[in-house]
């Protein structure tokens, strides 16, 4: 049985949609969303520059800045709200979800993010996380995922790849990892991106898309843990390698990578459909420009999404796509919660103390006098 | 045959059969007949934590009882008066608390070989008339209840299964004449339930009226009793569960505090009703959210309670246990946040359907860390709505997470309530900060305290100029009251003891204690919290028309204590503390007070017996007075008082 979900609710369709925005000609800068906390991570740490880029899109947005509310897990990632002069909670491990999730449907007139990491989303908050996806609760979930344990001193991770030797894996882990991006399609999310620490026009371009989109907007962000896991990412950024690295996805083009050929414009590799139905790379000499398989993020239908999600390498990272993988238009859970609220409320005119006193004195009643 | 009438002050009468008969349907529908009536009235339902256990297994019992009375009466009764067993199952299940000479009306339409076996009788009790008869000593009326409710409805053409499901409102229609109960509510009820299905509707009235004439022309009942009305104090009245009247105080809540109610909730038996009404009320602008767990119920609450709702979780035991890290976190923050507790038979799974008082010292200690949650607990089923207004008031003023211990026989139960007067319930003002709460060039300090409560201020996102974090890491507080993360020693030293001190200060807001003893003369004290105050109202008052002196007192506040317990201990030679649970509230009395608190505690899945307690209570009276205590001579015994 389907459900007709395309009955027009009269629901915002932006993400910042009936957020207060600021008085015409007023600009804030990075340094408005700065607070006055030292930073404390590792030096080299990926999340320095993720922060810079988050201090310097959140004006951009043109909200106003008591309007915007980071909620975190825990974890180095989540030590992130205390670094951003706006309102802000550090919770407690992997309830960042839940949490926001309660924020959100009680307040429209709020820009809600969640900074999680790997550990917190994936392992310990997994639940919580494809919950929030499925239901799709207008908020940004950004996932930095340095594939490692690093509050806790190097454990591999939900992330960190089979065989991995940590502290608590001497002999390799036996973990097959989660491919993050993969969960969040599989939880049909609404809007599923990558992007990565070092690479600050791309993340903030995505940034700005996942703030824009009406629903839980999932981004992953590769980030480096130069003390526990350094060097995860080098294949993706690495001048020498990130051509043949990076499947760079962009909506209505085709899905091409590598060093670019001047004839063609494309990379010397493409995406193409497979024989058994799912995406496979090829090299775009032998296939022809016209096989490429073109990216189509607004796609209902997630599987060619999933299917391209699956080209990232489980052990060492030497492929992965990158970019937006979908964003499709699906409504709200608070704003529908809302609208329940605002159509019970119609007919409810009356003073409360007064529906109140109606409410405790209904059913069957008798007076003693 | 003339009828006799016969005068009685008071009744109990339990329905019981199979889980799939109907018979909470049925008790529900004779306490609403017994309210409109204006009898006094508590009820108990009882039933297995299986949707359908096995059919006529002992274990797929269900039943409900009800005590009315036309006088004021504080349980639903130790023993009944009446048994009605649907099958061979229930009679054997409930027979052990029946008193001898009690009343049973059987059905004999199910004792057949096969559900007596699966009931565990190898001879049908019914054809026993010999002296050891497991049936001797009751007043046994057996009836073909199905039989005649088949034959009953014969005309609306239903299949013989569906007729004989109307065998429960057959058996309504019977004890409603034998007690005089009105009918028209009852013919009303199923009219409406019913609607839908004009056949079924009609075989249940007829069945119900069938039983009423059937109790007026045939034999069997030569006697109809008479309970009259019980004198109670003015007002309006209804018949109210706990998890209803729990429900409705948290609305009423929200209107007294004018912030919308949040409830972030996973099912759970016995808490799920609270849920289920909550939803019904979003006109009151409740916004209900059924999480993925119980984890996600309390974060989504705390969320809530950040943006400026009142952030409400319900929940029960195993909830509580799951929930323990995100109520440490609200009191990390200092948010306000009720968490209710309905709580059940444990440890584990334990006993889903059964009451129990077992997680006092979880709600007290039930966190890591020094992490101080006061914790309100109701007395009877209408008290919840009380309870909850008071719980909100102390978590929205002291901005802490309140934990209300409801228990399974508050959720489930009922009683005929007073309905309050709204205009005098307490007006609760959240005093959300603003920025002009701040001083020229003043930056906000989340965690400043008012000198008397020792409550922070409460800055709602969407505030302008009181942008901050909070978490769970330790705060800087003190006189700078910054919220910054702080690692320093003597910080986290004073963050621990404002945490407890401020939690400590409510005690300042409470109402003295009421001690009754009416003699002024009592040396024992009896002392309990939560449901058990029927069960030590009834054994108290037994005691006391025996002749005997003892005060009896009820705590609401289970942290922190009232300020005047200690000396309220103090004055009685001998303090009981009877308890549905191995001790916890001794233990906690003992801690603090040092008293010698003697526990009277039982673990059934029931309430206390009053009957027991009063034993127990007539012990130690006679005991610390060196006088002979005897509660079982006094001729009007049979009127004893529950």
């Amino acid at each position: 049985m389907s459900i007709d979900t395309t009955v027009d609710l009269g629901l915002p369709t932006v993400g910042t949609d009936g957020v207060p925005t600021l008085p015409e000609g007023e600009k804030q800068t990075g340094k408005d969303f700065t607070s006055d906390q030292e930073v404390r991570w590792c030096p080299g740490c990926g999340d320095y520059a993720v922060l810079k880029a988050v201090q310097n899109f959140l004006p951009e947005l043109g909200l106003r800045r008591e309007n915007v509310v980071f909620i975190s897990g825990i974890g180095c990632s989540s030590r992130f709200p205390y670094y951003l002069d706006t309102y802000g909670m550090h919770s407690i491990h992997g309830r960042a979800p839940s949490i926001a999730t309660g924020l959100a449907t009680a307040r429209e007139d709020l820009s809600v993010f969640v900074v999680t990491g790997d550990g917190d989303a994936l392992s310990i908050g997994g639940n919580h996380l494809i919950h929030a996806l499925r239901r799709n609760v207008n908020m940004t979930i950004l996932l930095f995922n340095n594939r490692i344990y690093g509050l806790t001193k190097g454990q591999y991770s939900p992330t960190s790849e089979a065989g991995k030797v940590t502290k608590s894996t001497p002999m390799g882990s036996l973990d097959h990892p989660f491919n993050p991006v993969s969960l969040a399609l599989g939880a049909e999310g609404s809007f599923v991106a990558r992007t990565i620490d070092s690479d600050r026009k791309h993340l903030t371009s995505v940034l700005a898309a996942a703030a824009a989109h009406r629903g839980t907007s999932f981004v992953e962000i590769y980030q480096n843990c130069p003390i526990f896991n350094d060097g995860a990412f080098d294949a993706i950024k690495s001048p020498d390698t990130k051509a043949d690295a990076i499947i760079p996805l962009e909506h209505g083009k085709p899905i091409t990578f590598g060093p670019v050929d001047e004839t063609t414009g494309h990379g010397d590799k493409g995406l193409i459909r497979s024989a058994g139905g799912g995406v496979e790379v090829a090299q775009v000499a032998e296939v022809g420009v016209d096989a490429l398989l073109v990216h189509d993020a607004h796609n209902p239908d997630p599987s060619t999404a999933f299917a391209i999600s699956r080209l990232t390498d489980s052990g060492y990272l030497n492929q992965s796509p990158i970019g937006i993988f979908r964003q499709v238009d699906r409504p709200a859970y608070d704003d529908q919660a809302r609208a329940q609220i605002r159509t019970a409320s119609e007919s409810a005119t009356a003073p409360a103390t007064e529906r109140l006193a109606g409410l405790i004195n209904g059913g069957d009643t008798w007076t003693i006098v | 045959m003339a009828k006799q009438v016969q005068q009685l002050d008071r009744v109990i009468i339990r329905f019981a059969g199979d889980s799939g008969d109907g018979m909470q349907l049925t008790g529900d529908r004779f306490t609403q007949e017994s309210a409109a009536f204006g009898n006094d009235l508590m009820t108990l339902p009882n039933f297995p934590a299986e949707i359908r256990a096995p059919q006529g297994t002992i274990p797929g019992v269900s039943s409900f009882q009800v005590h009315f009375a036309d006088h004021d009466i504080l349980t639903a009764g130790d023993s009944p008066d009446v048994l009605v067993a649907m099958n061979p199952a229930a009679l054997k299940a409930n027979l052990g608390d029946l008193a001898k000479g009690a009343a049973i009306i059987v059905d004999t339409h199910d004792f057949t070989k096969r559900n007596l076996a699966k009931a565990g009788y190898d001879e049908n009790p019914l054809e026993d008339d010999s002296a050891d008869s497991p049936l001797a000593d009751f007043d046994v009326h057996q009836v073909d209840l199905t039989g005649m409710t088949v034959e009953a409805v014969k005309e609306f053409g239903l299949s013989r299964k569906d007729a004989a499901r109307a065998k429960n409102m057959f058996a309504l229609g019977l004890l409603s004449w034998m007690y005089g109960r009105p009918t028209e509510n009852t013919v009303g009820f199923l009219s409406r339930k019913f609607a839908k299905v004009p056949d079924i509707r009609d075989a249940n009235i007829t069945a119900f009226k069938m039983g009423w004439n059937f109790g007026e022309t045939t034999e069997s009942f030569i006697v109809q009793y008479e309970v009259k009305p019980a004198a109670m104090a003015p007002g309006t009245y209804r018949n109210i569960t706990g998890n209803l009247a729990l429900a409705y105080g948290l609305v009423a809540a929200g209107v007294q505090s004018g912030l919308p109610v949040f409830l972030g909730s996973y099912p759970i038996t016995p808490a799920s009703d609270i849920l289920h009404e909550l939803s019904k009320h979003k006109d009151f602008g409740v916004t209900t959210f059924q999480a993925e767990d119980e984890i996600a119920g309390v974060g989504s609450a705390i969320g809530a309670s950040f943006a400026g709702s009142l952030g409400v979780t319900t929940t029960s035991g195993p909830g509580v246990a799951l929930k323990g890290e995100a109520i440490g976190l609200a009191v990390m923050t200092e948010l306000p946040l009720l968490v209710v507790n309905v709580q059940r038979g444990g440890p584990s799974t334990g006993l889903p359907t059964k009451t129990e008082q077992s997680d006092l010292l979880q709600a007290m200690f039930g966190r890591n860390g020094e992490a101080p949650v006061p914790i309100v607990a109701p007395q009877s089923p209408g008290d919840c709505f009380a309870a909850a207004v008071e719980a909100a008031r102390i978590a929205i003023t002291y901005r802490t997470p309140v934990m209300l211990l409801s228990d399974g026989y508050l959720a489930n139960g009922s009683e005929p309530w007073s309905i309050p007067d709204v205009s005098e319930l307490p007006v609760i003002d959240p005093k959300f900060a603003t920025a002009d709460d701040l001083a020229e060039g003043e930056s906000y300090a989340p965690y400043a305290r008012d000198e008397e409560t020792l409550a922070r201020p409460w800055a709602i996102p969407g505030t302008p100029g009181l942008e901050h974090r909070i978490g769970g890491l330790e705060k800087q507080g003190g006189n700078i009251g910054s919220g910054n993360i702080s690692y320093d020693p003597a910080n986290h030293d004073l963050m621990v003891r404002t945490r407890q001190a401020k939690v400590d200060r409510i005690a300042n807001s409470l109402p003295p204690l009421e001690v009754d003893d009416p003699s002024g003369a009592a040396k024992v004290l009896v002392l309990g919290w939560g449901s058990t105050y029927g069960p030590i109202g009834a054994a108290v008052r037994r005691v006391r028309k025996a002749g005997h002196d003892v005060a009896q007192t009820h705590l609401r506040h289970l942290n922190p204590f009232p300020n005047d317990l200690g000396d309220i201990l103090a004055r009685y030679d001998k303090v009981l503390v009877p308890e549905m649970n191995l001790g916890q509230l001794s233990m906690l009395l003992r801690a603090k007070y040092l008293v010698d608190a003697i526990g009277y505690n039982q673990v059934r899945g029931l309430p206390l017996k009053s009957a027991e307690l009063a034993d127990v209570i007539g012990d130690l009276v006679a005991a610390t007075e060196g006088t002979e205590v005897d509660l079982h001579s006094d001729p009007t015994a049979s009127k004893e008082e529950n």
